[in-house]
């Protein structure tokens, strides 16, 4: 059995962003580049279940969209144990093209497991899972929590409104992943960083797809007026201020 | 032509969050001067079906069918777009929730429609069509163009103000064929008569600042007091405070409640993209310095343990318990 981890790389979650080119791009300068983090999660559970041997699972790869500026994400992901990477050689335009370029990948790999962030922490689409399993015609289950793998047999656990609910699906299909998953992304070891180098990072170019979207423009959100203080010592003053200013008590 | 609402319905009850849609998509139809269609999957009686009426639908449709009783993705997509394709719907609303989240992206690809989801505004125009859209966990905002003929749009919960209408809506009831679904459920854990954490209009949450998991009683009973739902920032839950259900913040759960009252909670960008869609947020924190001071509009300095019994004391005697 193969698990597909899908990684997307995206600014360090403690960026200021800032914008240029009249506020239509993304200014990079500075920006720390990390492995976006649900995707980091995902690819922790990917190797604790291949860890099992019970699990039938044999090998764990990640995929990336985007250009060489993306390696070093993709070499971290190598370093925390995945045994290989596939990068499509393509700036990702939006969601549906990312998915698309997924989609090829796995229909010339087979995967059994394929495993996507909920969410990307940069354009927060929470898209490309979805889109890439109705691309291939497969189930897709949101909202995962846990994952376990007996016997090459899926058993997920989706967060309902309230609740949680434990199915089964048949495979291939799509886990798209939120918290829960695992509990702290593995840390890459040192002999995982001299394995990385090693290991192969195959090349595909994109297949030619239309962008369903674009963004025209970013900007920030209004500043929030100055906070009022109410003083410690008169701390029931807060309840009767709320009462009158925000009328929500 | 019109514009189509999907309304996910709760054991057959609709929530406020059905109603927020098709409030938003009547103002939608009015820029396209269309009407709205809203789809129910499930058995619902038909007066729960007739208050979307109330919102502004003019026609409500409505699907009953076993192989619906469990939710698979790839199945409510096939419903949506079966609808969809038979009404000629061009816009096409649905909530960003759980289950929002895993049919959009589906419906995008199956009907080759533009999604922008999380959307927090009316559309900014309708030629080109530009949605206004959260992005960077809340740390900026976007326009989107969405370039295809047929739209999707998912709206941010607690996004959009109600707004009611007469009610005039027809219901019919919409036979369609319906496959088998590939998600078996084996076993259910569900709360109930607790207030969903994601519907409150008022949550308190408490961080590392209240120091242990001992010291929660105050902030509990003033949720309560208040009517409103308890939460906690992410070194909470991970210490197993409380429960990773109530973690908020960006890898939690993303809420907008209209009042959002942290406590001990210093305000790290990763908590701030959980909640800076809230209308008001209350910081009470000992450290003047702490970070969410600066997104907060009211705020006390101070230790916890000794303002919340105050607060919650003021707060009875304001709701009059």
């Amino acid at each position: 059995m193969k698990i597909l981890v899908c990684i997307s790389n995206v600014p360090d979650t403690t960026t200021k962003v800032k914008f240029t080119d009249g506020d239509t791009k993304l200014d990079t300068a500075g920006i720390q580049w990390v492995i976006n983090p649900w995707d980091e999660l995902s690819l922790t559970r990917a190797l604790e279940i291949k860890d099992d041997a019970s699990s039938g699972v044999k090998s764990v790869t990640v995929a990336h969209v985007g250009p060489v500026t993306a390696e070093p994400t993709i070499r971290k992901a190598l370093a925390i144990g995945a045994d290989s990477a596939i990068r499509v050689n393509a700036e990702p335009s939006d969601a549906y093209f990312v998915a698309a370029q997924l989609a090829e990948v796995v229909k010339q790999e087979q995967f059994d497991i394929i495993m996507c962030g909920i969410e990307s922490s940069d354009y927060n689409g929470s898209m490309v899972g979805s889109m890439l399993a109705e691309m291939l015609n497969i189930p897709s289950i949101s909202a995962v929590s846990n994952l376990k793998v007996e016997n090459e047999k899926p058993i997920v656990t989706r967060e309902i409104d309230g609740g949680k609910e434990v199915v089964s699906t048949s495979t291939p299909f799509v886990a798209i992943v939120q918290k829960g998953i695992a509990k702290e992304p593995r840390i890459a070891a040192m002999r995982g960083i001299m394995m990385a180098r090693s290991k192969p990072i195959k090349l595909y170019e994109p297949v030619a797809v239309d962008a369903l979207t674009s963004y025209k423009k970013f900007e920030l959100p209004e500043a929030r007026p100055a906070c009022k203080f109410v003083d410690a010592e008169n701390a029931k003053d807060l309840i009767a201020l709320l009462q009158s200013e925000t009328k929500l008590i | 032509m019109s514009v189509l609402v999907y309304t996910e319905n709760w054991d057959g009850k609709f929530k406020k969050v059905s109603f927020e849609l098709i409030s938003y998509a009547s103002k939608v139809a009015e820029m396209l001067n269309t009407d709205v269609a809203a789809l129910s999957i499930g058995n619902v009686a038909n007066d729960e079906l007739q208050k979307l009426g109330g919102y502004g639908a003019s026609k409500i449709l409505s699907v009953e069918n076993d192989n619906a009783k469990v939710f698979d993705a790839q199945n409510y997509t096939g419903i949506i777009a079966q609808v969809a394709e038979k009404i000629g719907a061009k816009v096409i609303i649905i909530a960003n929730n759980n289950t929002g989240k895993a049919v959009a992206p589906r419906l995008s690809v199956k009907l080759k429609a533009a999604l922008g989801a999380s959307v927090s505004k009316l559309p900014l125009s309708v030629s080109p069509f530009t949605i206004y859209k959260r992005s960077f966990s809340g740390s900026a905002f976007s326009d989107v163009e969405l370039k295809t003929d047929i739209k999707i749009i998912t709206l941010a919960q607690n996004s959009f103000e109600l707004i009611e209408t007469a009610n005039n809506a027809t219901i019919e009831k919409v036979d369609i064929n319906v496959d088998a679904p590939k998600t078996e459920v084996i076993d259910v854990q569900k709360q109930t008569g607790k207030l969903l954490l994601t519907d409150a209009e008022i949550v308190v949450s408490g961080g590392r600042g209240m120091k242990s998991p001992d010291n929660w009683g105050p902030l509990v009973e003033l949720a309560e007091v208040l009517g409103g739902a308890t939460a906690c920032s992410r070194p909470v839950s991970d210490e197993g405070w409380r429960s990773h259900e109530e973690h908020t913040g960006q890898t939690g759960k993303i809420i907008a409640p209209n009042l959002y009252i942290a406590v001990g909670i210093s305000g790290a960008t990763q908590h701030i993209a959980g909640v800076s869609g809230s209308k008001y947020i209350v910081a009470i924190n000992n450290d003047k310095s702490a970070p969410i001071f600066e997104v907060a509009q009211y705020g006390i300095v101070g230790d916890a343990q000794k303002i919340l019994p105050q607060l919650v004391e003021a707060a009875k005697q304001v709701k009059g318990k």
